[in-house]
């Protein structure tokens, strides 16, 4: 057993430092964030220079072989500078099933532009009934010739109005909520019978609402095995989990961070308020919640880097602990912020918000402490 | 002790309910059903109507033009417009510089200003917090200096809400720097909002609203007979004032409409989706808020019988604000729960009367459900941020 990062891991972390201390400032995020696309195009491509979008991809895939603990250390500084660019979307969750069910031919066809930046992809995970389950999917693919003809609606698709490429689970056989009978489809974002309403998140990102009306794809547009995709999409979205869970980790951190800086130089009563010990114990659990919160993600991330027994459980539970104690120190942080708190013109504002947003993402609190339970 | 309702109090209720349901002005409930953010006007038409029913003084003393309610009456009164889903008294006026005006102004202030107050003619405004003094609002720092018959103004007020529609706006200003306590020197001035020097800057808050502002006062000329008081005394009257904000700031009417909403929310499939009644982990939260809810509301009605019985709410009044914020702040929470994923959504654009139901993205108002649970944080914030609600209780209640 060794806690420390790699060195492959420490210059990952110093350069996304890097970039967003001197390149990522909470006012250009805004900006990047109120674009038509949501997010910077030249920041996107600067991710695909510094190879960023590769890490998690093999060699053979043009990639750097990343695993979980790559994607934590990345995903936490992402949290910490508060990004909006798409690489949950694009990277973890287009990509992971690219990564783990494509053809090698569908490869070559949008893998290798994903990672270059020149496509934007998304993966449409939820339904509008699904809620959190991954099997809930009412949306039909019939058999059609050679090809398939798929119809049925997609609910709160991340990057899904940006994407050139939508990755559709659809139901082939069985009836809605059966893990069997679900197959992966490959659909252009601009196909006939797609039509998609985009809008911004509440914590500065971009969703559609796609629906699907008759769309025909060729055989070949099917990713992976027939009916067998459930534990493609379980495997994604347990990634995407941990990739979200390391962001509010980072952000939770930075939270608390900011809210003890600005306890110092705040006076009222002619002090700082930070010298208040009712304050002081409250930031004092702050530090021992993200504390607590790093140390289920370490372990995490080592359980499925390493794939151990209770890997699964140890995603559940760090989402878990980031739905409960990250609300809580989001809460505190504003809280203790005051007026600025709840002032858009203030990073603190957005941080909480996009806590918030995390924590409904990937199934809630609830919905991993009863995986825990069951 | 008798919780059921005399024959008279049934007849009051019918009587409110009544009026909520036939004579809420054009347009309100619709907007309200289907999350349309309120006019200027909205607010007004209703308040009017409460005026032209003879409720808006609600809270006031018959000689005032008021209802002379009892303590039971105000509670019915409060239930059914909670529950009618009415848009709710703007406090400024008719909750706070009015009661101040009738108890510590005079008699030329008193017949100058509460008439338009209680008809809703002007808009009032509160400049208290500014920006170096929030929690600790005996620092203020705006400044009154007396120059023959009037005072000139300087300073910045802040997080003032609905400012942007304000006509007149009242404030706490400093008159005096060389005084033994903090708390002296300070008072209570009405100013005209249109008065040359005063500019009104937004502030928009987290969610994406501009619901609040800063109000700056550049030499800005207000006539003496606009102090209400005695000079110096303002700190007394504000506390008077901040103690009914409050009581008002309990909500236990609203919340507790806005959870039987949830609930029945719950109980249907929305998007297609199993009902939450399902989720057991949901209900008992839901259940739980509920409890402490009834609590809340039994101990409102206590702080009204002993306001009834004469007395000033007193610092019991702190307890209702912060359990009352908590609450309300912990039914927001169940909203976003209950929309999953239809948290996301940032889509206030449609929200408006003319926006096609069927092309809306997530049911009903529940991609509202994020907006009102970040814009709500700052419920423990204002009126006394729930920090110093505590301070209160601890120094004035227990005694430490």
């Amino acid at each position: 057993m060794d806690l420390s990062f790699t060195e492959v891991q420490t210059m990952l972390v110093d350069s996304i430092e890097k970039f967003i201390a001197n390149e990522y400032s909470f006012e250009r995020r805004q900006q990047y964030a109120a674009s038509d696309a949501g997010f910077s195009n030249e920041v996107w491509a600067t991710f695909v220079e510094l190879g960023w979008t590769a890490v998690p991809f093999s060699e053979d895939d043009g990639g750097f072989d990343g695993g979980p603990a790559e994607l934590m250390v990345m995903m936490q500084q992402f949290g910490r500078g508060l990004v909006v660019e798409p690489y949950l979307a694009n990277v973890v969750l287009a990509g992971g099933v690219l990564r783990r069910a494509a053809s090698s031919s569908q490869k070559t066809k949008w893998l290798q532009l994903l990672i270059s930046g020149e496509l934007q992809a998304a993966l449409a995970v939820t339904e509008p009934q699904s809620r959190y389950d991954l099997a809930n999917i009412e949306t039909t693919a019939m058999k059609d010739g050679d090809g398939w003809v798929i119809n049925g609606r997609k609910g709160v698709v991340l990057n899904g109005g940006n994407a050139g490429l939508l990755i559709i689970p659809a139901r082939t056989s069985g009836s809605n909520t059966d893990r069997d009978g679900i197959t992966l489809f490959a659909v252009g974002g601009m196909a006939d019978g797609v039509s998609r309403n985009s809008y911004p998140t509440v914590d500065g990102q971009q969703a559609a609402e796609i629906s699907l009306r008759d769309v025909r794809v060729e055989s070949n547009a099917m990713i992976g095995e027939i009916d067998k995709a459930y534990a493609v999409l379980d495997a994604v979205v347990d990634e995407a989990t941990l990739a979200v869970c390391a962001e509010a980790v980072g952000i939770m951190q930075t939270l608390t961070d900011k809210t003890v800086e600005y306890s110092k130089n705040r006076e009222q009563f002619g002090v700082p308020i930070g010298s208040f010990q009712a304050l002081q114990h409250r930031m004092v659990d702050m530090l021992t919640a993200c504390e607590q919160s790093y140390s289920l993600l370490l372990w995490a991330s080592m359980a499925n880097a390493d794939k151990t027994e209770d890997a699964k459980r140890a995603i559940s539970a760090i989402k878990y602990q980031v739905g409960t104690a990250g609300k809580k120190v989001g809460q505190e942080a504003v809280q203790l912020h005051g007026g600025m708190g709840v002032s858009w013109d203030v990073d603190i504002a957005h941080y909480f918000k996009r806590l918030t947003t995390i924590g409904q993402m990937f199934g809630n609190a609830d919905w991993h402490l009863d995986k825990l339970v069951d | 002790m008798n919780i059921t309702f005399s024959k008279e109090e049934i007849a009051f209720r019918d009587e409110v309910r009544a009026f909520f349901r036939d004579e809420m002005p054009e347009g309100i409930a619709d907007k309200r059903r289907l999350g349309v953010p309120l006019e200027r006007e909205d607010y007004v038409n209703f308040q009017k109507a409460l005026y032209r029913k003879g409720w808006a003084g609600y809270n006031w003393p018959v000689e005032y033009g008021g209802t002379g309610w009892s303590t039971v009456q105000k509670y019915v009164f409060g239930v059914e417009m909670a529950e009618a889903d009415a848009p709710g008294i703007i406090t400024f006026g008719l909750g706070m510089v009015g009661p101040v005006i009738y108890t510590f102004g005079n008699e030329e202030q008193k017949q100058r200003f509460l008439p338009d107050i209680l008809e809703s003619n002007v808009w009032w405004c509160q400049g208290y917090s500014e920006p170096g003094s929030g929690s600790d609002l005996a620092s203020l720092k705006t400044r009154a200096e007396l120059a023959g018959d009037h005072y000139i103004v300087n300073g910045t007020k802040t997080w003032t809400t609905l400012g942007q529609w304000a006509d007149w706006i009242f404030c706490l200003v400093r008159t005096s720097t060389n005084v033994a306590r903090r708390q002296e020197g300070i008072s209570f001035l009405l100013i005209d909002m249109k008065t040359p020097g005063v500019t009104v800057t937004p502030i928009i808050m987290i969610e994406g609203n501009h619901e609040i502002n800063e109000v700056h006062f550049e030499n800005v000329k207000v006539p003496v007979e606009n102090l209400v008081g005695e000079e110096g005394k303002g700190w007394t009257y504000g506390k008077v004032l901040l103690q009914h904000e409050r009581t008002g700031t309990a909500r236990v009417a609203v919340t507790n409409f806005r959870l039987g909403n949830l609930r029945q929310q719950a109980s249907r499939s929305v998007r297609g989706a199993e009902p939450l009644t399902n989720d057991r982990n949901f209900m008992r939260k839901l259940a739980a808020v509920e409890v402490e809810l009834k609590a809340l509301e039994f101990t409102e009605l206590r702080t009204l019988a002993a306001v009834a019985s004469g007395k000033a709410p007193g610092p019991e009044s702190s307890i209702l604000k912060l359990k009352g914020t908590e609450l309300q702040q912990a039914v927001d929470e169940l909203y976003v729960e209950a929309a999953g994923y239809y948290a996301l959504p940032y889509v206030p654009s449609q929200y408006t009367l003319d926006f096609p139901e069927s092309d809306r993205v997530g049911e009903g108002s529940e991609t509202q459900s994020s907006l009102t649970y970040f814009n709500f944080r700052k419920a423990s914030i204002y009126g006394g941020s729930n920090e110093i609600q505590k301070n209160i209780v601890a120094k004035h209640v227990l005694g430490l």
